[in-house]
């Protein structure tokens, strides 16, 4: 499994798509952060970039590149290897690049020109999104039969994080809110890995208190200590579900 | 050797294998013919392990293929089409699979220099002409000299001193007792290495049968002749089924 | 004699003079009860020098007009006891000391420094340290305050009192203190006519300031940072506040101005930042806002519908996160020719003024007012959407509230 690894890791460092998504990430994380003396707010927008950004660029990328791939996995697999490592090897490759561009193009100048707390959690939530997009893109590949589709389905599903899911969200929150929610809300929120990636950072960031303002929970159950073990557990969850899902179904799966 | 023991497999409601039976013995080099959709493929990629019947048991040497890994290290495949990551390099997909291969160490390096890939082992495979990936692919299959060898199209998009060299290898793996199991659309890149045929048509074996047999029982020499004969007199029993039916 | 010699005769019956206005000068030294001794000995119009050293003393009681002066460093320690200045009778000076370390108790409001009934006192130029209350007027008139360094280690509302509380006052004058980690800095009760100025007021409990049924006062120049808020004005008239700077009162509900029933109050010239909110008005009564700077606020400003009346000219609002949010379809409040950074209109007559008007009420302002779990959804794509539909297609944000007349270019203020 380590061999496939190396050898799709060594392919897409040097694919000219994952070089130019790091050479932007870096480009616009060095602009935000080198005109703004606010590192709250260089942070702030390097967060709503990463959020836009990441999870559609890494499940798009990832579609078309397991797609595109199809072939070379036969050859793999009609050669003596299990098939979950197969699989397994490829999303690794694929996501260990996708996430060391976002290291490189965002953590590198996040920590050169802003070091702290809130730095570290930009990074660890962009590569766990990496990670989460990419491990959808594989369910995604193994799940459809035709690239075309594939990629309209992550499409969908990215639309569906970035936007859609918020939108339901602020309709439930709007229906119900004579009752207490918050709690509730809090469980939705865990259903949607971009959300979450938003909120563990901004309770990182001093428009925390805007959270907290009206006494809404969200500061003191998500800002704590719990609540950060609570939303990277979740986040994890969000790597690992789609993950294993692929794998379950690849094993029956005909190619 | 292979045995395939009534195999069926179905995508939907069409059914690309229909209760296939055959056995495949060691010192053959087998032709799969038969129109697209006529079930070539479908087996090939069943035997590989690639795609997974409902009913029906393939074994690879006394293996099951069910379930099982190992059984493919003593099979060398050499797909249709060649797609390799972009960025790898020859010398790179090579030992890729070399490294996933390891337990074997003696490598058949006689087609990676008939085709002088050492000459450009650093080029990438985007770089590649689909006939030169063909060539890494066909090396590929040949490098761990495997038992069986299974060739999906292998003489598509080669050019002929390449074609002929293929073929001569292919002849001398025959020669050393190994089965080799081919499917082309080139009936002519057949001609003298294949010893038998089978010839598919709506997810069954119609026939399975020796070249020499054929051309007994066709009266013809060359295989092109051989198939449409067949072809032609499959098709006069079709329309006599069909007019006896409307009678 | 020559000029010179005039010159210094008359400069000696000067001195001789206000000496003897003084009375004579009492020296104390460290000794028992030092010098509530020295004080009883003393009569009206003496002057009392005390020593440097340390004096554990407390309830020491001045009741006759006196002039009480430190030199070099000299320190009276409560040792956590009592209280320890109480000052009551008209005209009585207390300077130069570090007043320290009164007793806690929840019976009674101890002070370093009480001033009981008396005018014209004056208190300057002391430390006055981990006290419970700084310095307390219990009604006085006419009485100054002026630059002592007044600070504790307040840890909770409960157990802590006031830098500066005054209870029942007139025409007093507060300028020049430095007031930090008490519960108030400075709290004003019943006070009228009365002067802070120049105060800065930081790193306390509850508010920087804090007028209670106080009128006609002015506060300017002040700088309150850090406070659980800065300032709160509440139940007063006609209070007036002129730059002041505001700052950094950061928390989960901050404000760096809390006006709540309040009447011809005016608001100029003052700086908010890094406020959660800047301003925050309820039942807010004909309260002039201009020529003020919000910037990096949460909220620049939150208005609630029982305001009415006011108006809100010439100030910059920028890079607030809401410039204002509000709990109704307020129009009783006029906006006019504000500079906001939002405003993404344009000038087609090069007039500086904005052809179109700007809605300073965001759509995600409203909702989160309505309802405050939407705040989850903050910095989302979909709010920053929202936002912009809104704003091509007002329908839900209250369109009458709106400054029809929005500048292109900031105000040059400070």
């Amino acid at each position: 499994m380590k061999t496939i690894v190396k050898y799709v890791f060594l392919d897409l460092v040097r694919n000219k798509t994952v070089l130019v998504y790091t050479l932007i990430l870096a480009a616009l994380s060095i602009s935000v952060l080198g005109f703004d003396a606010n590192t709250s707010k260089g942070l702030l927008s390097l967060m709503n970039i990463s959020l836009l950004f990441v999870p559609i660029i890494s499940i798009l990328f990832a579609t078309i590149y397991f797609f595109n791939s199809i072939e070379f996995i036969e050859l793999l697999l009609a050669q003596p290897i299990k098939r979950q490592k197969v699989l397994l090897a490829e999303y690794i490759g694929l996501a260990t690049s996708l996430s060391l561009a976002y290291i490189v193009g965002i953590g590198t100048p996040l920590i050169v020109l802003a070091a702290g707390a809130a730095s570290f959690t930009l990074i660890a939530t962009g590569v766990l999104l990496s990670l989460i997009f990419s491990s959808f893109a594989l369910l995604i590949f193994v799940l459809f039969k035709d690239k075309t589709r594939g990629i309209g389905a992550a499409i969908i599903l990215s639309l569906f994080f970035t936007i859609l899911f918020d939108g339901l969200l602020m309709m439930f929150i709007y229906s119900f809110s004579d009752y207490p929610i918050d709690e509730v809300v809090v469980g939705i929120l865990s259903f949607n890995p971009i959300d979450l990636a938003r909120v563990l950072m901004l309770l990182k960031l001093d428009v925390a208190v805007l959270m907290g303002y009206s006494g809404a929970l969200f500061k003191k159950f998500l800002g704590s200590s719990t609540g950060t073990i609570y939303s990277f557990s979740w986040l994890l969850f969000w790597v690992f579900l789609p993950l294993l899902l692929s794998v379950r179904i690849f094993k029956r799966k005909d190619l | 050797m292979i045995s395939i023991e009534h195999i069926t497999k179905s995508f939907g409601r069409f059914k690309a294998l229909d209760d296939v039976s055959l056995q495949l013995e060691s010192g053959r080099t087998i032709s799969l013919l038969g129109p697209n959709g006529s079930g070539k493929t479908t087996l090939i990629k069943s035997v590989l392990g690639l795609v997974i019947p409902e009913k029906g048991e393939i074994k690879v040497n006394g293996q099951a293929v069910r379930n099982n890994w190992q059984y493919r290290g003593q099979i060398g495949y050499m797909p249709q089409i060649g797609r390799y990551p972009e960025n790898m390099t020859i010398e790179q997909v090579l030992n890729m699979i070399k490294e996933i291969r390891h337990e074997n160490t003696r490598y058949d390096n006689d087609l990676v220099d008939g085709f002088e890939l050492k000459k450009i082992q650093h080029k990438t495979m985007r770089s590649l002409s689909g006939g030169m990936r063909q060539k890494v692919s066909a090396c590929l299959a040949f490098l761990f000299s495997p038992d069986i060898l299974i060739l999906d199209e292998p003489t598509a998009g080669l050019d002929p001193v390449s074609s002929e060299l293929l073929k001569e290898k292919i002849m001398q793996e025959q020669d050393s007792g190994k089965l080799i199991l081919i499917t082309s659309h080139v009936l002519s890149d057949l001609e003298g290495i294949t010893s038998h045929i089978i010839y598919m048509q709506d997810g069954k074996p119609l026939f399975y049968k020796s070249t020499e047999e054929l051309q007994e029982i066709t009266g013809e020499i060359r295989l092109n002749k051989i198939i449409a004969h067949i072809i032609k007199g499959q098709q006069h029993n079709k329309k006599g089924v069909e007019h006896e039916n409307h009678s | 004699m020559s000029l010179i010699g005039k010159k210094i005769l008359s400069l000696l019956g000067l001195l001789i003079l206000t000496a003897m206005s003084y009375g004579s000068t009492i020296y104390v030294k460290p000794g028992k009860a030092a010098i509530q001794a020295a004080i009883n000995n003393a009569i009206a119009g003496d002057t009392i020098i005390i020593h440097e050293g340390v004096y554990n003393e407390h309830d020491i009681h001045v009741s006759k007009k006196l002039f009480i002066s430190g030199k070099g460093n000299v320190i009276i320690d409560g040792q956590r006891k009592s209280e320890i200045f109480v000052l009551s009778a008209n005209g009585i000076v207390l300077q130069g000391l570090t007043i320290q370390n009164t007793g806690i108790s929840s019976m009674q409001d101890m002070a370093a420094v009480r001033i009981q009934e008396a005018n014209y006192v004056t208190v300057r130029n002391n430390k006055i340290l981990n006290n419970t209350y700084g310095v307390y007027v219990q009604n006085g008139a006419h009485c100054l305050v002026k630059t002592n360094i007044i600070s504790s280690g307040a840890v909770s509302e409960q157990n802590s009192g006031n830098g500066i509380h005054v209870w029942r006052g007139d025409s007093l004058r507060i300028e020049g203190n430095k007031v930090s980690g008490h519960r108030d800095g400075i709290y004003l009760e019943f006070v009228v006519h009365s002067i802070v100025v120049n105060n800065t007021s930081e790193k306390n409990l509850r508010y920087g300031l804090h007028f209670m049924f106080s009128h006609d006062d002015v506060y300017s120049k002040n700088t309150f940072s850090d406070n659980g808020s800065g300032v709160a004005v509440m139940f007063s008239n006609r209070v007036t506040m002129t730059g002041n700077v505001f700052k950094n009162n950061w928390g989960d509900a901050a404000y760096g101005l809390l006006l709540k029933e309040i009447t011809d109050g005016k608001i100029e010239g003052n700086l908010f930042i890094r406020n959660t909110v800047g301003v925050y008005m309820e039942g807010a009564t004909r309260i002039h806002t201009s020529k003020n700077i919000f910037k990096d606020n949460g909220w620049a400003m939150r208005i609630q519908a029982s305001s009415s009346n006011g108006s809100f000219t010439q100030n910059n609002f920028i890079n607030n996160s809401f410039d204002v949010a509000t709990n109704g379809t307020m129009v009783m409040n006029v906006f006019k020719n504000n500079y906001w950074d939002k405003y993404d209109g344009y000038d087609l007559d090069r007039d500086d003024v904005g052809d179109i008007p700007y809605y300073p009420v965001s759509l995600y302002a409203v909702v989160t007012e309505k309802v405050p779990t939407a705040m989850i959804l903050y910095r989302s794509f979909l709010t920053d959407i929202l936002d912009k539909v809104e704003k091509v297609m007002p329908s839900i944000i209250p369109d009458q509230l709106k400054d029809d007349s929005p500048v292109m270019k900031k105000w040059e203020l400070k």
